[in-house]
C-alpha cells in the first residue's frame, strides 16, 4: 500500500499497538534544556529509575542563558537572575549525575535545542526526535518525525526510550512555483498559517511538498517546519532529498564511510509515495506570496507589508470578531492602518526559527552599509548556537551589524520568550523573527510582530515596517 | 497520579478563543524547577493587574476586578468552560500544572491544541471536547445561574447540567483506564520492556548508526 512520509516514519518506530488505537513508538533522539527537564529528573529519583539509553539524549542550556558577553564571562555562576541561576544549574547537576552529554552554558557547542539538533548531526533523517518544547518539529526538515513533548513525557522517554501515542491524520501543505525576489521561508511559513489558522494542523502530521521546497535550502525548511505547531501540528516534515544528504554529510554525529552509505539508501526511502493518501491537502501558489508581518496576538493574524491592519467590522464569526477588537486593542493599533505605519521600538533577530547561518546572513545584507534608526531602542542579533556565531564571525557579518548600530549577542533563546532578560517594556512594538505573537510573550504588555530576518533588519534601519523589496 | 471518577463542582469561564498556554502560566514562572506552586500565577496577566514576578507573595497585588475568576461567584470552581483551540503554543506542562494547583478538575472545550490535550491526563485533569453549540449552551446556562454545578462521570462519559441534561463526550480507553485507575504510565510502559528491547536489538543491527554515537 502507498505510504506517506509520516506513514513511513510511524511504521519504522512501532515497537507495540493496543487495541484502542495507542501505541508505543521508539524515540531516537532526546534532546533536553534546563526549563522543562528538572521535574522529569526528580520523577526519575522518586522512583529510583534511570535513563535506558543514555546515549539518545542530548542537552544544553537555552532558554534561561543571558545574552550578553558580560554576563556569559563567568559560565553559570555569571547568571544574575538567581532563579535562572538554579535551573542551569540544575541541568548541569542532573546531566553530570545520570551521565548524560551537556553542552554546558559556555560549550562552544551551546546553543538553542532546534538549531544544535540538526547542526551535529544529533538528529538525523528518519529518526524520531521528541524535546520538552514545541517547536521541535524543526527537526522534521530532516525527514524525521518530530515533536514536542511535555515534562511527563520527557520523564517518560528517559525511563522507557518509548512515547505512548496515537497516530495522527496526514496532511499535505503544497505550495507550487516560484517564491518571488526577496520572499524567504518565514513568509510561506506565515502565509501558510493566515490561510489554515493556528488550529488547521491539529491533529494532524504536516508533510510540506511541492516546488518551494524542493527548492528549499535545509534552514528554510527547518524555519517552516518549526512554525507547523503554529498552524495546531505537533510534527512538520519534508521529505529527504539530494539537499537533505549534502546537508547532513560530515557532520560531527553523522555516519561515516560504509556506515554512510547504507544510512543514505535507508534514509532515501523517507519520502511519501506518489499515490499516498492524505486525509487534507491545502494548496498555496508560491508566485502570489509578499513579505508577511503579524498585526495581532495569534500567528494567523498575518497580513502581507502592502496591507492593512484588517477591520473586524468585516468579521462575521462573533468569536473571532472579539478576538480581534480585543487584539487590535492589545496592539495599539487602529483597523485600516497602513502596516508600514507601524512604529518599531526593538528588532529581534533570532530565536529556533530564524537564527541559523541564512538568517543571519540574510539579515547582514539589508543592513550592509546603513544606520539603524534613532527612533529604534535597540535591536540585536542572537545567534542560534555557537557555531554558527563563530561561522557568522568568520564572515564578518557581527562587524556589518555592530557597525549599524545592532547589537551582537551570545547564543541562546533570548527575546523570544523573554525569560532571560532580553525582553520588551510595556507597550513596546518589535519587529521579531520569532514564532509567537502572544500577549506578553515577549514581555510584559509587548508588543510582538512576525516578520523574517530581512523584513526585521529593514524595518531596525528604517524604523517603521518596509517592503523589503523595494529597500 | 490521583484518580478521576466523578467530579460535581462550580463551572467558571475563560470565554475566548485561541487560549495559550503563555496566557496560562507566563515564563517567568517557569525558572521554578517544582511541580506544584503555580496555581497563584494561572491566568497571571489577566487575573492580577501589575507585573508578576517569580517567587513573589500574590495576596498584596491588584487584582483585575473584570476578570470572572476574581468574581465571588467563581470562588471553589473545578471546571473550566473554555473556547476553541484552548492550550495551544507551547508545550509547558506547568500550563496542567497550573490549572490543577488552582483547584481546576476539568476543562470543557470544543477544541484542545494537542500536546495540552496529552499534559492533562498526565496530571489527573479532565479535558472534554464537546461541539459549539452545547459549549454555547453550557455558557448561555451558567451565566445566567449563580452557582451553577456540572457532574462528570468518567465511567459513563457524560457532563450533566443542573436540569438533568446530560451530553455524552468521547475519550480514548487507554486515557481513560489511566484516569480512572490513577495510574503512571510509565510503570504501564516497562511491562513491555522485553519488547523494547527486542525492537531495540533488531534496530541496532539494521541501523546502528543510530547506537553509541553522542558520549
Amino acid at each position: 500500500m502507498a505510504k506517506t512520509l509520516y506513514d513511513k516514519l510511524w511504521d519504522a518506530h512501532l515497537v507495540k499497538e493496543s487495541g484502542d488505537g495507542s501505541a508505543l513508538i521508539y524515540i531516537d533522539r532526546h534532546i533536553i534544556h534546563e526549563v522543562t527537564s528538572p521535574q522529569a529528573f526528580d520523577g526519575l529519583r522518586l522512583a529510583g529509575r534511570k535513563p535506558w539509553r543514555v546515549d539518545s539524549i542530548l542537552a544544553t542550556p537555552d532558554h534561561n542563558v543571558p545574552t550578553t558577553q558580560k554576563e556569559r564571562a563567568n559560565g553559570v555562576k555569571g547568571i544574575e537572575d538567581p532563579v535562572s541561576l538554579i535551573q542551569v544549574q540544575t541541568l548541569d547537576d542532573n546531566c553530570d549525575e545520570f551521565g548524560i552529554v551537556e553542552y554546558k552554558i559556555n560549550d562552544s557547542r551551546q546553543g538553542i535545542v532546534h538549531v544544535i539538533g540538526p547542526e551535529t548531526g544529533a538528529c538525523l533523517p528518519g529518526m524520531t526526535v521528541v524535546c520538552g518544547d514545541s517547536h521541535t518539529a524543526t527537526n522534521g526538515a530532516l525527514g524525521a518525525l518530530a515533536h514536542g513533548i511535555g515534562t511527563s513525557e520527557v520523564e517518560h522517554v528517559m525511563a522507557t526510550q518509548c512515547l505512548v501515542a496515537k497516530k495522527m491524520k496526514n496532511m499535505l501543505v503544497k505550495v507550487e512555483g516560484k517564491l518571488g525576489v526577496g520572499i524567504t521561508p518565514k513568509d510561506v511559513v506565515l502565509a501558510i498559517i493566515a490561510k489554515i489558522g493556528t488550529a488547521g494542523g491539529t491533529g494532524y502530521a504536516m508533510e510540506f511538498g511541492g516546488q518551494v521546497f524542493r527548492d528549499m535550502s535545509m534552514e528554510g525548511r527547518m524555519t517552516v517546519c518549526n512554525m507547523a505547531i503554529e498552524a495546531g501540528a505537533r510534527a512538520g516534515m519534508v521529505a529527504v532529498d539530494q539537499t537533505t544528504i549534502d546537508y547532513v554529510k560530515g557532520r560531527t554525529y553523522a555516519p561515516k564511510g560504509d556506515m554512510w552509505e547504507k544510512a543514505v539508501k535507508n534514509w532515501r526511502e523517507f519520502v511519501s509515495d506518489e499515490a499516498a493518501h492524505f486525509d487534507l491537502i491545502v494548496e498555496l501558489d508560491g508566485s502570489q506570496i509578499k513579505p508577511q508581518v503579524s498585526w495581532g496576538t495569534s500567528p494567523e493574524m498575518v497580513v502581507a507589508i502592502d496591507d492593512r491592519v484588517p477591520d473586524p467590522a468585516n468579521e462575521s464569526d462573533p468569536v473571532k470578531r472579539e478576538g480581534m477588537i480585543r487584539a487590535l486593542q492589545y496592539m495599539g493599533l487602529k483597523a485600516n492602518q497602513p502596516i508600514e505605519s507601524i512604529y518599531v521600538d526593538r528588532v529581534f533577530i533570532g530565536s529556533c526559527t530564524n537564527s541559523r547561518i541564512e538568517d543571519i546572513r540574510a539579515a547582514a545584507e539589508v543592513v550592509k552599509g546603513k544606520t539603524k534608526a534613532s527612533s529604534v531602542k535597540e535591536a540585536m542579533v542572537v545567534p542560534g548556537s555557537g557555531a554558527v556565531k563563530a561561522q557568522a564571525e568568520k564572515e564578518g557579518l557581527d562587524k556589518i551589524f555592530i557597525a549599524a548600530g545592532i547589537e551582537w549577542r551570545e547564543p541562546g533563546c533570548s527575546m523570544c520568550l523573554a525569560m532571560n532578560a532580553d525582553k520588551l517594556g510595556n507597550g513596546e512594538h518589535c519587529a521579531s523573527t520569532s514564532n509567537r505573537n502572544f500577549e506578553g510573550r515577549q514581555g510584559y504588555g509587548g508588543r510582538t510582530h512576525l516578520v523574517s530576518p530581512a523584513m526585521a533588519a529593514a524595518a531596525a534601519i528604517a524604523g517603521h515596517f518596509v517592503d523589503v523589496r523595494n529597500f | 497520579m490521583k484518580s478521576f471518577t466523578i467530579l460535581t463542582g462550580i463551572a467558571a469561564p475563560m470565554d475566548r478563543a485561541n487560549v495559550d498556554t503563555d496566557m496560562i502560566i507566563p515564563k517567568q514562572f517557569l525558572k521554578s524547577i517544582k511541580r506544584t506552586g503555580f496555581g497563584k500565577n494561572l491566568f497571571d496577566e489577566l487575573r492580577y493587574l501589575d507585573e508578576g514576578k517569580p517567587d513573589q507573595e500574590c495576596t498584596g497585588r491588584p487584582i483585575n476586578p473584570d476578570f470572572p475568576l476574581n468574581f465571588s461567584r467563581y470562588q471553589g470552581a473545578t471546571v473550566l468552560l473554555a473556547r476553541e483551540n484552548f492550550g495551544c503554543g507551547s508545550s509547558r506542562e506547568h500550563a496542567p500544572w497550573a490549572l490543577d494547583d488552582y483547584g481546576f478538575r476539568c476543562v470543557i472545550a470544543p477544541s484542545f491544541a494537542d500536546i495540552f490535550y496529552n499534559n492533562c491526563f498526565k496530571n489527573g485533569l479532565l479535558p472534554i471536547v464537546l461541539n459549539e453549540s452545547m459549549v454555547d449552551q453550557l455558557f448561555k446556562e451558567m451565566y445566567a445561574m449563580e452557582g451553577y454545578e456540572l457532574t462528570i462521570d468518567l465511567a459513563r462519559q457524560i457532563v450533566k447540567t443542573p436540569s438533568g441534561e446530560s451530553f455524552s463526550f468521547d475519550v480514548d480507553e487507554f486515557r481513560k483506564h489511566c484516569l480512572l485507575n490513577g495510574l503512571d504510565d510509565i510503570g504501564l510502559t516497562l511491562e513491555h520492556a522485553d519488547t523494547i528491547r527486542a525492537y531495540e536489538a533488531k534496530k541496532r543491527i539494521d541501523a546502528p548508526w543510530l547506537f553509541d554515537v553522542v558520549k
